[in-house]
């Protein structure tokens, strides 16, 4: 390409932070491989996003200079580069200061004061996402931000400090105070955080009558150091590569099918199917890509499992890569999880060095490798079509399916995409065999379950239980709601979920059980609502999640979805009512039937199922 | 350069039989629905499709029920399937058709888009239910002598940003910026066009289904109430500039030509041309100069 570039010349800094990512070797590689200018662009542009991270991190924005730069060594144009750039809430195309507090204003923080905390935060320091004058702190400022996935300790904040090393840290049950201090004096004047486990209120005291179920999945958190391989092994970490690699490739997908595993990331497609697809696939190379993104509200199981036992995710990849026939897997892990990510790139990088990934993965005669992508603050690149787009360097918009990622996924290729809960079940499924997982659990419904339990219970964390235990059931685990408090609806799956009713929470938490009663499991949230909570609000909250999360392309859900937040403003103003919930209608039927992908086709599940089974707005 | 005249020269495809709205219909293998539906001779709206650019699927018009498929299709992306049954009028094609409609209607300044208005009677579409809403209402962008870009008519129908990039011109001036309703088409950091890379090629607006990338010509005549497409005329010729002799449509308004395109089904050029062919009738009139 005969491309123009921006005349703005890029910092000193700017330039070292590009070098960082695009090592001269990493550059030569790609002129290695070329074949022609356009050819090499296209294999260098899956640097864009890293390269835009590191830009971001050394001055805080993604400046004309810095941009220019980053186009001119990896041939993207800047137009493009700069569409990219203005996708991702964490890229800042304006110069600002380069202390950032996000302060989460979503759904589970909302239920835990969230509302009044942001109200102050705006007083102290002023408007948000410009810096902070009012209060005299000029190199910080603050912006509210969707859910930070650190639910089970809400109302939460995240603070990102560009520099060189550039800081951030997380802000557990935030007080204005404690957002103030890290306002005025940034990351390293606040607390540390609380160890993974936790969030993990199993791992701390029996809860129930005696009654704690073993955990599977969580077996390690807590137990392990998350950092260290020679734990990990200590603790049963790699028997279960052992027992594939022993069976082969194609026995490890009959006991993956033969456990009736079902994908945990929301959509429940069955994992067996689509191991042997992709493993059929006569095109190579395939690829595997680990969903890690994680961002629907009230979601934070995969953070729990990054954070305290890394090497499974690790482990259970490389079986997954072992027998599909991928020797690259991706996890592509959100941009708000800086613990997560940091030990999952220690782990990797020690597993890496001690041969357990590599060219001859523990000697057993097979290759497999894994590169971290980090997302940069978009909730719909969790969208498995979305992710490839990201990851090679595009704008995270979805694409319409068929062709289906099997066939046609990352760089074209047949890829596999798992989310990392449903990865980490292929540990006990081959230690166990298919057969003995699968009698875990309902008939419907095989294994153990992550739940991410929050808002209105004693306790809040991650709750492992066999699929079969009613909401009723885990909700006592947590403690229940508070005393002086009745609870008034549970919302389940998240924002693209739907609630319950208090009276309805006999309902078994399983496939079947939650289809028969017309809701979903989702990614696993149950958050609960008690009657304290201003529903109207709650239900704008999800509104404006969706409104300011919609990739934009196609029109149902661009403009649908700001449609619906207005009804809704204007519907808990009070006026117009039959006819906004007419429109909120129209609206979410055209959402859900025209829409690209499962963002815009579940915008309104949640809002319709608050009117039609919790009676609100009317 | 574009692989659909590849396709056309490839061997012949085998036919597919699809069933639309009851009747069946023999299409070649790798056709669209919405092919089959033009062979049936069956009307179905579009506004993001382009006959020279692929699909991005992204204005959702063209909807159809596809049985078996849980949600709707857009026809104008989906490749048919042996036995495929297509409904193409339909209560839940009408309905999303209709919201598409109102929904852009409500949002985007339409009155210069051929065709919606019909479409919006047609569905029984009514933007104004929507109240005092968001709008994509902004200034006008006048940077230049030669197009005026009101994105305040935009779409989002990437066809401008595919024809600038990839799939004509590899210019790549544009792209889309932003997420969600604040996406635009824009330039890097929105710098002025001749700041930017574009040529001035003029391909971009060629397939805005909207006008809101217009010739200053047709924009100015439409400000002083003189543009009158009864009254004008269209001359096919060759492009006198260079060797290669694109085609090209001189439309003209009381002797003056005041806008220039190119047949989309020409093989040479697929409608595309460049600055001389597209804009250089301004120097055979004289009207000063072009590029700044
Ligand atoms: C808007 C949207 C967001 C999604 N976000 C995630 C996510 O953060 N993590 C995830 O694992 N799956 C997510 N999914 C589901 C993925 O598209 C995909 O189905 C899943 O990763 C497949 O893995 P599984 O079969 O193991 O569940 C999302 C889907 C949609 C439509
Ligand atoms: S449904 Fe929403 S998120 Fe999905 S492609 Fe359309 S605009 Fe993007
Ligand atoms: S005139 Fe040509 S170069 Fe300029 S933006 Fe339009 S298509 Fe791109
Ligand atoms: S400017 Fe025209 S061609 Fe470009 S996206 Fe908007 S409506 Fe489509
Ligand atoms: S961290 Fe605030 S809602 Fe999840
Ligand atoms: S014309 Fe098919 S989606 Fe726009």
């Amino acid at each position: 390409m005969d491309l123009r570039f921006p005349q703005a010349e890029p910092t000193l800094s700017e330039v070292q932070a590009l070098d960082v990512v695009l090592a001269p070797s990493t550059v030569a590689e790609g002129w290695q491989r070329q074949h022609g200018g356009a050819h090499r662009a296209r294999e260098l542009r899956h640097l864009l996003l890293p390269s835009l991270h590191a830009l971001q991190a050394r001055v805080g924005w993604i400046s004309p200079g810095g941009l220019g730069e980053l186009c001119r060594r990896l041939d993207v144009p800047p137009a493009e580069a700069y569409g990219v750039a203005t996708f991702y809430a964490m890229f800042i195309t304006e110069q600002r200061p380069t202390r950032v507090v996000h302060v989460c204003a979503d759904l589970v923080c909302h239920t835990r004061g969230a509302g009044a905390l942001l109200d102050a935060v705006e007083a102290e320091f002023g408007a948000p996402d410009q810096a902070c004058d009012q209060a005299g702190v000029g190199t910080a400022f603050w912006k509210p931000s969707p859910c930070l996935g650190l639910c089970e300790r809400a109302p939460a904040a995240l603070i990102v400090e560009a520099g060189d090393p550039a800081h951030e840290a997380v802000i557990s049950m935030a007080t204005v105070a404690d957002i103030s201090v890290a306002v005025r004096q940034g990351t390293h004047a606040v607390a540390a955080e609380a160890p993974p486990e936790a969030a993990v209120p199993q791992t701390v005291s029996p809860f129930g009558a005696g009654t704690t179920p073993e955990l599977v999945l969580l077996a390690r958190v807590g137990k392990v150091d998350p950092l260290s391989l020679d734990d990990f092994r200590a603790h049963g970490g790699y028997l279960a590569l052992r027992a594939a690699v022993a069976m082969g490739p194609t026995a490890v997908i009959r006991e993956v099918t033969d456990s009736q595993l079902v994908g945990r990331g929301g959509a429940a497609f069955p994992a067996g199917r689509k191991w042997q697809a992709v493993a059929g696939q006569p095109a190579r190379p395939h690829y595997l890509v680990c969903n890690a993104d994680e961002s629907e509200p009230g979601t934070f199981k995969d953070r729990v499992i990054l954070e305290g036992d890394p090497y499974s995710v690790i482990e259970a990849m490389t079986i997954a890569g072992y027998a599909t026939g991928c020797e690259l897997g991706f996890v592509y892990i959100r941009g708000e999880y800086p613990r997560a990510l940091s030990h999952l790139q220690i782990a990797i990088d020690a597993a890496r060095h001690r041969g357990f990934l590599g060219p001859d993965v523990m000697g057993l005669g097979f290759a497999f490798d894994i590169q971290v992508v980090r997302g940069a603050g978009a909730y719909i690149c969790g969208e498995e079509t979305a992710i490839f787009a990201s990851i090679e360097g595009y704008r995270g918009e979805p694409r319409s399916k068929p062709p289906y990622p099997v066939e046609v996924g990352l760089f074209g290729k047949p890829t596999l995409v798992n989310n990392v809960e449903t990865l980490v079940n292929v540990l006990p499924i081959m230690l166990r065999g298919g057969p003995a997982f699968a009698a875990i659990g309902t008939t419907g419904s095989s294994g153990t379950k992550l739940f991410c339990v929050s808002g209105s219970v004693k306790t809040a964390g991650v709750y492992e239980v066999p699929f079969g235990a009613t909401l009723r059931e885990l909700l006592d685990m947590a403690g229940g709601v508070p005393a002086g408090r009745s609870l008034r609806a549970v919302l389940l799956g998240g924002a693209a979920g739907s609630f319950v009713r208090a009276d309805e929470i006999d309902v078994a938490l399983t496939f079947e059980g939650v289809r028969a009663a017309g809701t979903t499991l989702g990614s696993g949230v149950v958050l609960a609502l008690d009657d304290s909570v201003d529903l109207p609000t709650f239900l704008r909250r999800i509104a404006a999640f969706f409104r300011d999360e919609s990739c934009g392309q196609c029109v149902p859900c661009r403009v649908g979805t700001v449609r619906q937040e207005e009804a809704l403003v204007r519907l808990t103003v009070g006026s117009r009512q039959a006819h906004d919930i007419q429109l909120l209608r129209d609206v979410g039927e055209v959402m859900r039937d025209a829409s690209i992908c499962g963002f815009g086709q579940s915008a309104w599940n949640a809002i319709e199922s608050a009117i039609d089974r919790l009676g609100a707005l009317t | 350069m574009n692989t659909r005249q590849e396709t056309s020269v490839a061997a012949p495809r085998r036919a597919v039989m699809v069933q639309i709205d009851g009747d069946e219909v023999k299409v070649p293998e790798g056709s669209t629905i919405l092919d089959a539906c033009t062979a049936h001779g069956t009307a179905v709206p579009t506004l993001c499709y382009g006959e020279t650019i692929d699909p991005v699927n992204a204005c959702r018009l063209c909807v159809v029920e596809v049985e078996n498929n849980r949600v709707l299709v857009p026809s104008c992306s989906r490749k048919v399937e042996p036995g495929m049954v297509v409904k193409t009028d339909t209560a839940r094609t009408r309905h999303s058709r209709k919201m598409v409609l109102e929904l852009l209607g409500s949002s985007v300044d339409l009155s210069t888009a051929p065709r919606v208005g019909e479409w919006m009677q047609q569905y029984g579409a009514d933007p104004t239910r929507y109240g005092v809403g968001a709008t994509v209402a902004q200034p006008v962008k006048i940077d230049n002598e030669l197009y005026v870009r009101d994105y305040a008519k935009c779409i989002l129908c990437y066809k401008c940003v595919d024809a600038c990039g990839t799939e004509w011109q590899n210019t790549f001036a544009i792209a889309v910026s932003g997420r969600g309703f604040d996406v635009r088409i824009s330039t890097e950091f929105d710098v002025e066009l001749p700041e930017s890379a574009c040529v001035y090629c003029g391909n971009c607006i060629a397939v805005c289904p909207t006008g809101a990338l217009m010739f200053t010509t047709e924009y100015d005549m439409r400000s002083a109430g003189t543009w009158d497409e009864s009254v004008q005329q269209q001359t096919d010729t060759v492009c006198p500039y260079c060797g290669v002799g694109c085609n090209l449509t001189l439309h003209t308004q009381d002797n003056t030509i005041v806008k220039v395109t190119s047949p989309f089904d020409r093989s040479l050029t697929s409608g595309n041309l460049c600055i001389k062919g597209r804009f250089g009738f301004q120097h055979v009139q004289s009207r000063g100069d072009t590029v700044r």
